[in-house]
């Protein structure tokens, strides 16, 4: 069985993780990151994703995917509220958005699909081996068809979906093994679109999730937003500029709210400059001001939280740990509140932005049969049932239910010779049939005979992913139904089958884009570092060498602006070549010096 | 959503353990079954003793069986959790992602009773309806309707919650006010007769328990039992329309 990487594909930043006999590791990128910006950008030369694709969102905004988390597994009227907040299109095809860039349409589960790709690759260049099976984490708040739509950009991306786990769960797994903490413990989770409160059990190995809630539209992104909307504001008074007609100037002034904010975690004020057409805009911070703008979205990360300590029957004083998870716990005011309400100082050891990943590591390795003293038991965050008369809905299985988990329910017939019935099933917390999801509909077939005479069983059972299963049985000939089921806001199979194959045809334009960004990175890297060395092989070389050197970075500078990756690649050789000399120089007196200090050393000592 | 496509072969179903016709539950010894995959004896065991592969757990055990507890109502927590970590540990899903399809799908079932059996075992009131159900066989009359006086104080209330509704978005008026203080007090007696009920409760957990130390078969005991059950299920039922109630009251009057 091939290794099983852990990846927290996240609404801002994705990362992969591995475990070894030393324990679970993320995976860096060739230049050292270890978050992959879940951001992908159509170019002409095809896709680029992570860091890369950052940049493109100021330079093509509408070419520009980000936070497209926040779109998995939902339907156009789930989101029609923060339509505003996003450059590129959308729409929906059979309850299933779509997102258009350039002239290529894309769901959800395909813009995964691509950073999962990438997560992939570095996995496989970091491991040197194919790296095919994988656990991904959700927010644990996460419904059915979002659990779906993750499980399909997996495959879509070549990835077998071992496990679908829960963030915050995935976290507590890798503090837990690192701290060998026991006792009662609260994971709260504040990424940037999601946010997430469990509260679990761990006791000799295993881990016991009490109760779970959350928030799958609150995290760091609404935080930018208010900072977004006063500066939007401040440069339509000062400047006359209404940036909301103009979408790479609105990217602008998002990403610039972002830097604000996360300079006010370690600084009390700074400054946000905004380059505009014609002029500046400027605009004073402190920490203060954005507190009181942002208070009430802390708040109501604890509304959740108290829902949690009810459902597990805790008091806040009864927790033991708190843990916090998820960049935007680093804000001293969710601190400050999550103190208040567990009257306790939460802990951050562990890298917040690291450690659902290498949790994910480790439910990985617990699944390829390496670790075998922890044991996860999750629980399903939401209530899951089927509609009744009069437009209500009936809970079979209710919510923080230890998964798997199953329900029976029996269906027969009111009218003679009936043959079929509806089944619409649900999933809430909501009285009313209209204010929870629809999850999907089937019709069960029933032989035709006199009312309430059939006898047809359906079970529905939760995976221990959190996913729904349904089976029926006509329970007077014991025979086997099928159920065709058609998911409410989800890919078919046959979708899904055709965006594998497409995803293959994509890889090969790929490729370019990829190769380009690369061997331009090189560039890069070999100018800054000629340049460093020139400062300080003055006086090994002479003029006349400087001068070619210099002249060749500059073309090298040129070149690695166009858009064909094999002259940059031939330049590349050539600076390697002019500069081979320069490096020898280099080479021979970082040596004699490094013999010299040690000579010096000695007769010191 | 995913859709299991229902086996028709004769590969153990997913939903439900499997069981062989001639299995009881554990606790009798002469319980026999075959292995479903090297047919070899397997006496209650979770695991065949020949080829170790998993065996589906028995559709007739019940869940004080399968946590090796005595059917008491009042429990030893410490085991009952104990037991279910353990039997986790054997059956959970995480332990068979490697394994093939037929040891996964046992493995699911299995966990899922588990997960559903502790569940009820753990709450002092769903164990004590559970063992109801299990022993109803035998007992006739088990109401489960309020009896009328109950049922005429639910009515009223729920007239006055739904005026209080109906007001309650026009603002605060004497009229709301008197009602909310009405509702309120009326809310506090439901609680003090809900810890009544539970006090009683309590008392015929024990005096239950302790019937188990008679023989079983005499006429009698059985006659004791069934008083019991007919008296618990009684209050449990009325509970429930009270706990609503509260519940009801709570989230509209606050
Ligand atoms: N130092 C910081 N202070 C405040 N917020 C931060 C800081 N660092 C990162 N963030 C915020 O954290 C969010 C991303 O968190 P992350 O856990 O990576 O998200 P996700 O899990 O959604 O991918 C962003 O909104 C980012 O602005
Ligand atoms: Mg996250």
């Amino acid at each position: 069985m091939g290794r099983i990487v852990g990846i927290d594909l996240g609404t801002t930043n994705s990362l992969v993780a591995f475990m070894d006999q030393e324990g679970p590791h993320v995976i860096p990128g060739p230049d050292g990151q270890t978050k992959v910006p879940s951001i992908v950008g159509l170019t002409d030369n095809g896709l680029i994703v992570g860091e890369p694709a950052k940049a493109h969102l100021i330079r093509d905004p509408s070419r520009t995917i980000y936070s497209v988390k926040r779109f998995m597994g939902k339907g156009l009227d789930d989101v029609k509220d923060e339509l505003k907040y996003f450059s590129y299109q959308l729409h929906e095809k059979n309850g299933v958005i779509r997102i258009e860039i350039g002239d290529k349409t894309y769901s959800p589960p395909q813009v995964s699909a691509m950073i999962l790709k990438e997560l992939k690759r570095r996995a496989e260049e970091f491991l040197k081996e194919d790296v095919s099976k994988a656990v991904i984490t959700v927010p644990a708040y996460f419904n059915d068809s979002q659990r779906q739509a993750t499980k399909d950009a997996g495959l879509i991306a070549g990835l077998e979906v071992l496990r679908i786990i829960n963030e915050p769960t995935a976290a507590s797994l890798a503090y837990g093994l690192q701290k060998k903490t026991q006792g009662l413990i609260a994971i709260y989770d504040l990424g940037g679109g999601t946010f997430d409160i469990s509260i679990l059990k761990l006791k000799d190995g295993i881990f016991e999730v009490l109760a779970t809630n959350g928030d799958t539209h609150l995290g760091g992104d609404d935080f930018d937003q208010r900072l977004v909307d006063v500066m939007v504001d401040g440069i339509l008074k000062t400047q006359g500029l209404d940036i909301g007609k103009s979408p790479d100037l609105m990217q602008t002034v998002r990403l610039e709210a972002e830097r604000v904010k996360v300079r006010l975690s370690d600084e009390t004020h700074t400054k946000a400059v905004i380059e505009l057409p014609d002029g500046k805009y400027e605009k004073t911070w402190t920490r203060e001001d954005m507190e009181a703008l942002t208070m009430d979205l802390v708040e109501r990360t604890l509304a959740p939280c108290r829902s949690a300590l009810k459902d597990a029957g805790l008091h806040a004083n009864q927790i033991d740990e708190v843990v916090l998870v998820g960049g935007n716990t680093r804000m001293p005011l969710v601190w400050r509140k999550v103190e208040e309400l567990f009257d306790k100082k939460p802990h951050s050891e562990l890298n917040p932005d690291e450690v659902v990943a290498l949790g994910a590591a480790v439910q990985a390795d617990i699944l390829g049969g390496h670790t075998t003293d922890l044991l996860l038991l999750d629980v399903t965050p939401l209530s899951l049932g089927i509609e009744t008369m009069g437009g209500v809905m009936s809970a079979l299985i209710r919510r923080n239910t230890t998964i798997p988990t199953s329900a029976k329910e029996m269906f027969t017939t009111y009218v003679d010779g009936q043959t079929s019935v509806d089944i619409h099933i649900l999933q809430g917390e909501r009285e009313l049939v209209k204010d929870n999801r629809s999850l999907a509909r089937f019709q069960l077939k029933l032989p035709p005979l006199p009312a309430g005479v059939p006898r047809v069983e359906v079970n529905f059972l939760i995976d221990a992913n959190g996913i729904l299963h349904v089976t029926a049985r006509d329970i007077r000939t014991g025979e086997a139904q099928s159920v065709q089921v058609k998911p409410s806001h989800g890919l078919t199979d046959d979708e899904v089958e055709g965006m594998i194959r497409d995803s293959f045809q994509f890889a090969t334009e790929d490729i370019k884009a990829r190769q380009i960004i690369e061997a331009r990175n090189e560039a890069n890297a070999i100018i800054v570092a000629t340049e460093k060395a020139l400062v300080r092989a003055t006086n090994l070389i002479n003029d006349k060498e400087t001068e070619s050197i210099r002249r060749i970075l500059q073309q090298l500078g040129e070149v690695k602006e166009g858009e064909d990756h094999r002259v940059i690649r031939a330049k590349i050789a050539e600076a390697e070549k002019t500069t081979h000399h320069l490096a020898e120089v280099l080479m021979d007196a970082t040596l004699k010096e490094a013999l010299e200090s040690k000579k010096l050393s000695d007769i010191i000592k | 959503m995913g859709l299991f496509p229902v086996p028709e072969s004769s590969e153990p179903e997913i939903m439900e353990p499997q069981y062989q016709a001639t299995t009881k539950s554990r606790e009798l010894p002469m319980a026999r079954s075959m292995c479903w995959h090297c047919q070899s004896e397997v006496t209650g065991e979770y695991l065949c003793g020949q080829c170790v592969k998993v065996q589906p757990l028995s559709k007739d055990l019940d869940y004080f069986s399968c946590f090796q507890l005595p059917r008491l109502l009042n429990i030893d927590e410490q085991q009952l959790e104990q037991t279910f970590y353990e039997l986790s540990r054997t059956f959970h899903p995480d332990f068979y992602s490697t394994k093939d399809e037929s040891e996964k799908a046992i493995s699911l079932g299995n966990s899922a009773f588990l997960n559903t059996g502790y569940r009820i075992l753990k709450d002092p009131i769903q164990r004590a309806e559970y063992l109801i159900r299990l022993e109803a066989g035998a007992v006739k009359d088990i109401r489960s309707n309020p009896p009328a006086d109950l049922f005429e104080e639910v009515l009223e209330l729920q007239e006055d919650l739904e005026t209080f509704r109906q007001l309650a978005p026009n603002g605060t008026s004497s009229e709301l006010e008197a009602l909310r203080t009405k509702l309120q007090d009326e809310r506090e007696g439901l609680e003090k007769r809900q810890a009544e009920m539970e006090k009683s409760l309590q008392h015929k957990f024990r005096e239950w328990d302790q019937l188990q130390g008679d023989p079983p078969d005499l006429s009698q005991t059985r006659e004791k039992k069934n008083t019991l059950l007919r008296g618990m299920q009684e209050i449990l039922s009325n509970r429930t329309y009270v706990r609503n109630m509260v519940d009801d009251l709570l989230e509209t009057t606050g």
